[in-house]
């Protein structure tokens, strides 16, 4: 069954001829070629196609694109505000080396961003740890990526983002 | 996965009328089980009625006695809700660690509850607290819901539209969750109310159950240390990579006597 798809995407209107069992993240990726979204395990669990719809973040894996119909969706391509300026959070995972391989950043950025902004941007390291459980990294032990989340929250904050 | 036809209906009407006389039709609440059953091929259906965009559905509605929470409503809207903190804590306690904040984001407590999967968090409150399932055609008492392994008492074309939990004196859940699905190795849900005590077990058997021996245990003390000495025959009860039958066996018992000692807190 094909269907038309309209949403906004990092502010911008976009549509698009996709089948009804087409996913959020294929529509973004192959459709519009925004790779920045990544598929890492396809099962809904490693969180790397994580992505803010509607002011929520969702598994683009686990969501169909016609779904998504009329929402305005965000993703890691729509976070930094120029070419030569990052969001916080994707400062504070820079500074904080808080990659290795790089596969599970998207997810995890977006991921933090929400958990920062669904706490009041007042996180302790436990709150961290348990609020990751639905990204996965296979690479870093998690250790930096707590590191930078604490270090973008005071700066998200100031930065009014 | 297979192609399908794509319904969003914005009333229930609307989707009762175009579940009606296709077979292979089927509803989809959140679908974060839903989606990755179509992606592994598990099943083909020939329409997915999407009920997302059906806002009578959605929302809490709280009174002194009890909490009724649309179907349609998100995890992690009951989590927050301030009225379920009120008038039910341990049911938003359970909500908030369902899956992960994403998942909390989409799944719905009626997709859940449908669903029946073995290892669910919310068919251990709705049983234990002993709430009423509301349907599109009648009502359904928790006893007897839950049939088996993703098996419930709904008929083809029911709908659930909302769910009413009473008010305990006193109730909590615990779970082990498995590290990797954060789905219920084991999880009891432990509720006192005036009719007595109700002891729910999802994750170990094919699906949610009560355990007699320790709700009377209860009734008469309402201590962990009443159940200390009940153990739980292994026979029937899930076995899997993640831990045997024997181990879930042990497991209801840890859980059953945290649970009684959160609800004491």
């Amino acid at each position: 069954m094909t269907l038309s798809v309209a949403m906004t995407v990092n502010g911008k209107a976009v549509s698009g001829k996709v089948e009804a069992r087409t996913l959020l993240v294929q529509f973004l990726r192959e459709n519009l070629g925004m790779t920045g979204t990544h598929v890492g395990c396809d099962t809904s669990q490693c969180g790397a196609c994580v992505v803010d719809v509607d002011g929520k973040s969702v598994k683009s894996c686990t969501m169909l694109a016609v779904q998504a119909e009329g929402t305005k969706v965000t993703t890691i391509e729509g976070l930094a505000p120029s070419a030569d300026k990052l969001h916080p959070m994707q400062e504070a995972f820079r500074d904080n080396h808080a990659l290795q391989c790089g596969f599970c950043t998207p997810g995890m950025v977006m991921s933090a961003i929400d958990m920062v902004k669904r706490n009041n941007y007042q996180l302790d390291e436990a709150t961290v740890r348990r609020e990751l459980e639905g990204n996965l990294c296979r690479c870093t032990g998690y250790h930096n990526i707590v590191k930078a989340i604490l270090a973008a929250a005071p700066a998200m904050k100031s930065a009014g983002v | 996965m297979y192609d399908f036809a794509y319904h969003r209906p914005k009333t229930l009407a609307d989707a009762v009328a175009t579940l009606k006389g296709k077979d292979e039709a089927r509803p989809m609440s959140g679908g974060m089980t839903l989606i990755p059953t179509l992606k592994q091929r598990l099943a083909k259906p020939s329409d997915v009625v999407d009920l997302g965009g059906i806002k009578e559905l959605a929302g809490i509605k709280a009174d002194a006695s009890s909490v009724t929470i649309g179907a349609m409503t998100k995890h992690y809207d009951v989590s927050v809700s301030p009225d379920v903190k009120k008038t039910i804590p341990a049911l938003a306690e359970l909500a908030g660690h369902i899956g992960d904040p994403a998942v909390r984001n989409r799944g719905t407590i009626g997709g859940s509850v449908a669903n029946s999967d073995p290892a669910a968090d919310y068919p251990a409150a709705v049983v234990a607290l002993n709430a009423t399932i509301t349907t599109n055609t009648g009502k359904h008492a928790a006893d007897g819901f839950f049939k088996g392994l993703f098996e419930t008492a709904l008929k083809d074309g029911e709908l659930i539209t909302s769910i009413t939990f009473p008010k305990p004196e006193k109730a909590a859940y615990m779970k082990f969750p498995n590290p990797a699905s954060r789905y219920a190795m084991v999880g009891v849900f432990v509720a006192k109310t005036k009719d007595g005590v109700r002891v729910a077990v999802t994750g170990a058997g094919s699906a949610v159950f009560r355990v007699k021996a320790m709700e009377d245990a209860l009734a008469k003390n309402f201590t962990s240390a009443a159940i200390k000495d009940i153990k739980i025959p292994s026979k029937d009860l899930n076995s899997d990579i993640h831990g045997s039958a024997e181990y879930r066996a042990h497991l209801v018992g840890v859980m059953a006597r945290r649970a009684v000692d959160a609800a004491n807190k």
